[in-house]
Parts: C-alpha cells; sequence; structure tokens
C-alpha cells in the first residue's frame, strides 16, 4: 500500500473509521473502490453465476438474484479486504515476531510444569477420546492422525530440505497397496506389512531420487507430480496385478496376538494403533531436526553451494530426507488401508498429494506444532463443514488462498534453534 | 501409411491445444517464477463462457459461423479478466514471499474456481455444440485430417507467430523479456513491472481460452474437472520444452501431443497418460532444463 502513513493516522484514531478507510484517502474514495470491485465481479460473474443454458432444449435461465447476491457480497468483502490487507501492512514489523498463539506456546514450554501439564491435558484427553464419542468421531479423528503423519513425513522434504514434492501421495499409495496386495496373496497380516509398507516405499523414493534430485526445485516439482500420477495410473491400468479401478476390498483389519476385533473395536483399536504412531514420528523428527543429518538438510535448504563447501553430501543427504520421508508415507498407507479395508486408485489422486503440501504450509513449514495445527484445521473443518455440504470445497479453497496472502510463514512458524557458546564449555542451546 | 497420418494428425491437434495452454504457463513462469495452477481453470472457464455465449446466441437464432466469432471473443474477454484478477488477489499480495505461498495460493485458487463454477453450472458433462465450419477442400484427406483439426492447427499457428511477433517488437514485449531477464533491473530503466504482469497474465489466459472453445468444440463436450487434466498436461509440455522459452512451450505441446497419440495408437490407450509423464521423467534427467530451455548457472 503507498499510503500507509495515512492509514496509520486511521488506526489510532478509531477501528471504525479505519474499517471503513483502510488503504484510501477518504471514505468517499473507499466507498468508489467498493462500488468498482462490486461491478467488476458482477461483470466477471455474470455469465457463469447468471446463465444456464440447455443446448439440447435451446432454453436459457436467467438467474440475476445471483447478480444481486455477488453484487452486495463484493461490496462488503472488499471492505473487509482492504481492512485485512492495511493490517497486514501495519503490523509488518510485529508480524515477524510472534503472534498471540505462538507467545502463548512460548509461554508454555517456557514454563516445565505448565508444559508437562499441558502434555498430560493433551494424552489423556487423546486416551479417552474413542471412548468419549462415537465411532463417526473416532473415524474421522484416525484421518486426522494420518494426515498429521503424512504432513509431519512430508515436512521433512518440504520443509526442512526445501525440496518440492508434488507426488508424495504416491508413496502412500505404495505402502497401502503392498499390505492390500500381501495381504490378500499371500495373509500376511497388519504387524508384518507395517515395516514392509515402510520399506517398500524407502525403495521406492530411492529409485525415483536417484535420478532425479539433482534436478532443482521446481522440476523437482513436476517430475514428483508425473511420478505421483504415473503410479496412480499404472494401479488403474494393471487390472491382473492391482484389481484396477474397482480397487480391492476385504483388507484384514489389524489384529492383537491373534485376536479379532469387532468392526467397532478395532476401529478404537486403530486409533490407538494410528496413536502410537504418530507419537513415535513426532519422537523421531523432533531427534532428527537437531541431529547432524538435520543440520546439514537446513543447511542445504539455505544454500547449496555453500553447503557443499562445508562438505555436506548433498546427494546422500537429500536422498536420506526423501527416503525418510516417504518411510512414513508407507507406514501411512498400511494403516489407511488396515482402517478402511478397501482400497482403490482413486484414493490416491494428485488432490491428496496437494491437501497434505497445503497441510504443511498452512500449518507452518518445518515446524512440528504447525503440521498438527494444519493437519487438525484442514482435515477436521472439510468433515464439520458438511453443513454446508455442496460448499465446503469451494470455502476449503477459499482458505487457502486466504491464509497464504494474509499469513504466508504459516499459522506457526518454525523457530531455529539458539546455540550459544560460553567460554570454557561446551556449547548449551536454549 | 494412412493409419500412421492419422494419428500423426490427431497428435497434432491435440499438441496445439497443449501448446496453447502451455504458452501461459511458460510466460507466466518465465516473468515471475510461479507454476500458476489456476491457469487449467480459466481454459475451464473460457470453455465454459464459450458454451454460454453459443447457447444464448443459438437460441436467438443466429448463424453458426456468428456463433463462434463472438462465443471466441466472449471466452478470451473473460478468461482474460479471470486471470488478471485472479493475479491481483492470489498472486500480488504474495510478492516476495517464500516460494511455496504462491503455489500454495495457486493450488488453493484452482480448487475454488473448480468448485465455483461446479456450483454455478452443473457437476455433470455438458454437451458443446459443435461450432467450426466443415471446410470444402478438407474432403480430400478424409480419414486422415477433419475439418475441426486442421482449423485448430491453423489457428495455433497463427496465435504462435502472432505472439511472437509481439514480444519480439512491441514495446510491451520487449519490456516483458527485460522483466523475465530481471525484475529489478527492468523496474530501475522504468518498465512498470505490475502493467507487465498483469498484462502476461491476460495474453496466457486469452490463449487458454482461444483453446478451450476450440477444443471444447471439437471433443463436443466440457465438464467443471476438465482443467486439472489439461493444466498439468501442459504445464508438462512447458516443462518438455524448457520452462520459460515460448517457443519451448510450442515445440513441447507438439512433442507431446504426438508422443501420446502414437503411443495410443500402437500400444494402448490405458497407458496415455504414462507415456506422456514418462517422457517428461525421462528427458528431465537426461536433459534437465527442457528441449530448448537455457542451463541456468547457479551462483552463491
Amino acid at each position: 500500500m503507498s499510503n500507509v502513513t495515512k492509514a496509520d493516522t486511521g488506526a489510532s484514531q478509531n477501528p471504525v473509521a479505519f474499517f471503513l478507510t483502510a488503504g484510501c484517502e477518504s471514505f468517499a474514495e473507499s466507498l468508489r473502490k467498493s462500488v468498482l470491485a462490486s461491478l467488476w465481479f458482477i461483470f466477471l460473474t455474470f455469465p457463469i453465476m447468471v446463465i444456464k443454458v440447455d443446448t439440447i432444449n435451446k432454453t436459457i435461465d436467467w438467474r440475476w438474484m445471483n447478480m444481486a447476491y455477488i453484487g452486495i457480497g463484493t461490496f462488503v468483502l472488499s471492505f473487509v479486504w482492504r481492512w485485512a490487507l492495511a493490517r497486514k501492512e501495519l503490523t509488518k514489523e510485529e508480524s515477524t515476531r510472534e503472534n498471540i498463539s505462538e507467545k502463548m506456546l512460548d509461554r508454555i514450554s517456557s514454563n516445565s510444569y505448565a508444559k508437562y501439564g499441558f502434555l498430560a491435558l493433551f494424552a489423556a484427553a487423546a486416551v479417552v477420546f474413542p471412548h468419549a464419542v462415537g465411532m463417526y468421531q473416532t473415524n474421522i479423528m484416525i484421518s486426522c492422525l494420518i494426515y498429521i503423519v503424512l504432513g509431519l513425513g512430508l515436512n521433512m522434504v518440504v520443509g526442512i530440505a526445501g525440496l518440492l514434492h508434488l507426488g508424495y501421495v504416491a508413496f502412500y499409495a505404495v505402502g497401502a497397496y503392498s499390505y492390500a496386495l500381501l495381504n490378500m496373496h499371500y495373509g500376511i497380516g497388519f504387524w508384518t506389512a507395517l515395516p514392509i509398507g515402510a520399506l517398500f516405499g524407502v525403495v521406492f523414493a530411492v529409485l525415483l531420487g536417484l535420478p532425479v534430485l539433482r534436478l532443482r526445485g521446481d522440476y523437482l516439482a513436476i517430475v514428483t507430480l508425473g511420478f505421483g500420477e504415473i503410479v496412480r495410473l499404472v494401479l488403474e491400468n494393471w487390472g491382473d496385478v492391482t484389481m484396477g479401478p474397482s480397487g480391492i476390498s476385504g483388507i484384514d483389519r489389524p489384529g492383537f496376538f491373534g485376536v479379532k476385533f469387532g468392526v467397532m473395536d478395532s476401529i478404537t483399536y486403530a486409533y490407538y494403533i494410528m496413536l502410537g504412531l504418530l507419537i513415535f514420528t513426532i519422537f523421531v523428527i523432533n531427534r532428527l531436526q537437531n541431529s547432524r543429518l538435520g543440520r546439514a538438510l537446513l543447511a542445504l535448504r539455505e544454500d547449496e553451494i555453500a553447503s557443499q563447501a562445508m562438505g555436506i553430501d548433498r546427494t546422500k543427504a537429500k536422498l536420506l530426507a526423501f527416503a525418510l520421508g516417504s518411510c512414513w508415507a508407507g507406514l501411512a498407507g498400511v494403516v489407511f488401508a488396515a482402517k478402511t479395508t478397501f482400497i482403490n486408485p482413486a484414493s490416491f489422486t494428485f488432490w491428496e498429494s496437494a491437501i497434505v503440501l497445503s497441510v504443511v504450509v498452512i500449518g507452518g513449514m518445518g515446524s512440528i506444532r504447525g503440521v498438527i495445527a494444519g493437519a487438525v484445521i484442514l482435515v477436521l473443518m472439510p468433515e464439520y463443514l458438511r453443513a454446508f455440504s455442496e460448499f465446503r470445497m469451494l470455502v476449503f479453497g477459499a482458505t487457502m488462498v486466504l491464509v497464504m496472502v494474509f499469513r504466508p510463514q504459516g499459522l506457526i512458524s518454525a523457530k531455529r534453534k539458539i546455540y550459544t557458546y560460553v567460554k570454557g564449555k561446551s556449547a548449551t542451546n536454549e | 501409411m494412412e493409419y500412421f497420418l492419422e494419428l500423426f494428425f490427431g497428435g497434432l491437434t491435440r499438441g496445439s491445444i497443449y501448446a496453447l495452454i502451455a504458452l501461459g504457463y511458460t510466460m507466466v513462469y518465465g516473468i515471475i517464477e510461479l507454476i500458476n495452477f489456476a491457469h487449467g481453470e480459466i481454459y475451464m472457464i473460457g470453455a465454459f463462457t464459450g458454451l454460454i455465449v453459443a447457447g444464448v446466441l443459438g437460441a436467438l437464432g443466429f448463424p453458426g459461423s456468428a456463433i463462434l466469432v463472438f462465443a471466441i471473443v466472449a471466452a478470451v474477454i473473460y478468461s482474460a479478466a479471470y486471470g488478471f484478477t485472479i493475479e491481483k488477489i492470489a498472486y500480488r499480495p504474495l510478492r516476495g514471499a517464500a516460494r511455496l505461498s504462491p503455489l500454495i495460493s495457486a493450488i488453493g485458487m484452482s480448487i475454488f474456481l473448480q468448485n465455483y463454477v461446479m456450483l454455478a453450472q452443473t457437476s455433470d458433462f455438458l454437451p458443446f455444440p459443435s461450432l467450426l465450419p466443415e471446410l470444402g477442400f478438407v474432403k480430400h484427406f478424409k480419414g486422415i485430417l477433419g475439418s475441426s483439426d486442421f482449423i485448430i492447427i491453423v489457428t495455433t499457428i497463427v496465435v504462435c507467430v502472432a505472439l511472437t511477433l509481439f514480444i519480439k517488437y512491441t514495446k510491451m514485449g520487449k519490456a516483458m523479456r527485460a522483466t523475465a531477464q530481471n525484475r529489478t533491473m527492468a523496474q530501475l530503466v522504468g518498465v512498470s513491472v505490475d502493467t507487465v504482469i498483469s498484462v502476461t497474465f491476460i495474453i496466457g489466459s486469452s490463449l487458454a481460452a482461444v483453446g478451450g472453445v476450440l477444443i471444447a468444440s471439437h471433443i463436443g463436450q466440457i465438464n467443471y474437472y476438465i482443467g486439472f487434466i489439461a493444466g498439468l498436461k501442459a504445464f508438462t509440455a512447458a516443462v518438455l520444452g524448457g520452462i520459460g522459452s515460448i517457443p519451448g512451450a510450442m515445440l513441447g505441446g507438439l512433442v507431446l501431443g504426438l508422443t501420446e497419440a502414437f503411443a495410443t495408437g500402437y500400444v494402448s490407450s490405458d497407458y496415455e497418460d504414462v507415456f506422456a509423464f514418462a517422457l517428461l521423467v525421462l528427458i528431465l534427467i537426461f536433459r534437465p532444463s527442457g528441449i530448448m530451455g537455457k542451463e541456468k548457472i547457479q551462483k552463491v
């Protein structure tokens, strides 16, 4: 905004006046802008919102009411839009520091009593959850946990190593299909399949990663995207092995030392398995982030040439990140197949990759808490928006745009560990 | 031989459409280094606008050729307007943000636009009237080349030549090349970068709209989802040719179209898309910056 100073004085005077004139010289100008925006959107949406043609019967349906909705809606929203942009501009310096929720989180984690108190509270809530709510809610929460694990795995690749990966769902599919096929042909159980699924994820990642990891950013993105599509299409068309588009059904649910559960109990059981897997994932990734490999990846993300000069083996480090990320996709895939007992290629489209990537970016790249927050919002939002059923994907898309425009660093941004050097002592971190 | 030629021209037609869409991707990428995921949706909106205009004019009893002209003009105007607006809302506030942010914003925009069209129109396939006229002389090539194939190929050639001339000889074209090379320097020598970016989006969207109306009329049906796969293929074409390079996008489109046509004709139609992406992976492994792309030297 060119006239920040003006908006600045507006903010200090009166919030209502600031809202009405944000980013503008005067209320009249603000009004003019909103009317123009409203007219522009009426023009823009005219054919698609107002006219509906039937080319066979040659009839036209005119829906003039939509025009009125768009006009009024845009008029109001354009005020909100300018206000939000002006506010973002005003708080630019502050937002590079932390927002309120991050400050809260910080204060909690700096106080060890509060920290463990909150953790205990969370743990208790997580354990009680499936007993407190119905099967339906538990099922949703399992999907949410799967997305958190997927998000954390992708976070290794995208957030920490900075490799733009758009075909992540392919490895998820590899995990799911390896369990489904092994179970169908050889009757192999869930617990045996879990490491095998992860292993297959790693093998595929290395096979793909070896040739393509030397590509730069966006080329890597499109190659991984292409790979994801290839995997899906092969699953769809190789009918002899994968059963084609109709998928594989009747996959065994996870057992417990030979004990088989009923539907209700096995969902609760799947929930606990997923919870355990999540805790394991968080633990590993937390350790990994500050390990030698984690720091090497961060350095590579910031500047490849400089870090190569410092002796980091670029290909090895990137391949490790890629393989580790895919390993988690494989694990999550096995659990997914066991939970739904039915999989088909339609579960592994590009949109899944896009949603997992959004979980990482909206939550805050490189931040574990951020990824959890992102998954909770992106998975639970469409579920609870079912009231608006048909509008939920519309709202979902709009949310992605708005979060990026007004909070591009994500909801909870990652903080780098700060190492301090005290003379005579080894380095300590704070 | 006849079968080969039929496949060849089929591939050219398909490749032409990919090229028209790929140009938009490559131009936008060349200037702001953004994979504009919503570009496929702009193509879809172009096709829908064409359908709506054709439907209204058809009901009013206009002659076929007038409908075609009006449908294309309206599709171009609306797609351009959408492209311009999307850039302003979803990408401009993100200038200078981390690289992934505009990409996520673009994916969100793409989801939004698909659902917007689905809710406002329908989720079913809509029949698209065949607007392209039958040309007399094409009859000699019966079985090899259809009228609409011929029109699509010729239109694409004309559009590509016009675009090349525009970029090469006009002041705006020069400003676009300057901005693509170095945005800051271009700004310093007095190029209005914002205008250049808007113009880039407008031109790219217009090309996609032309492609949208032509192919919809050729195939005969559309729905809200056509933009996704077409956009993906066109982006593949752009990368294949070397992203950022305009002749590269045209070449990439043709190569992709021909590969798909021959793979479908001689191998199996099930694996059509697999061949497209496998070709992409192979080319990128052996020629990482695409067929026509220039190798960029990375500096510290």
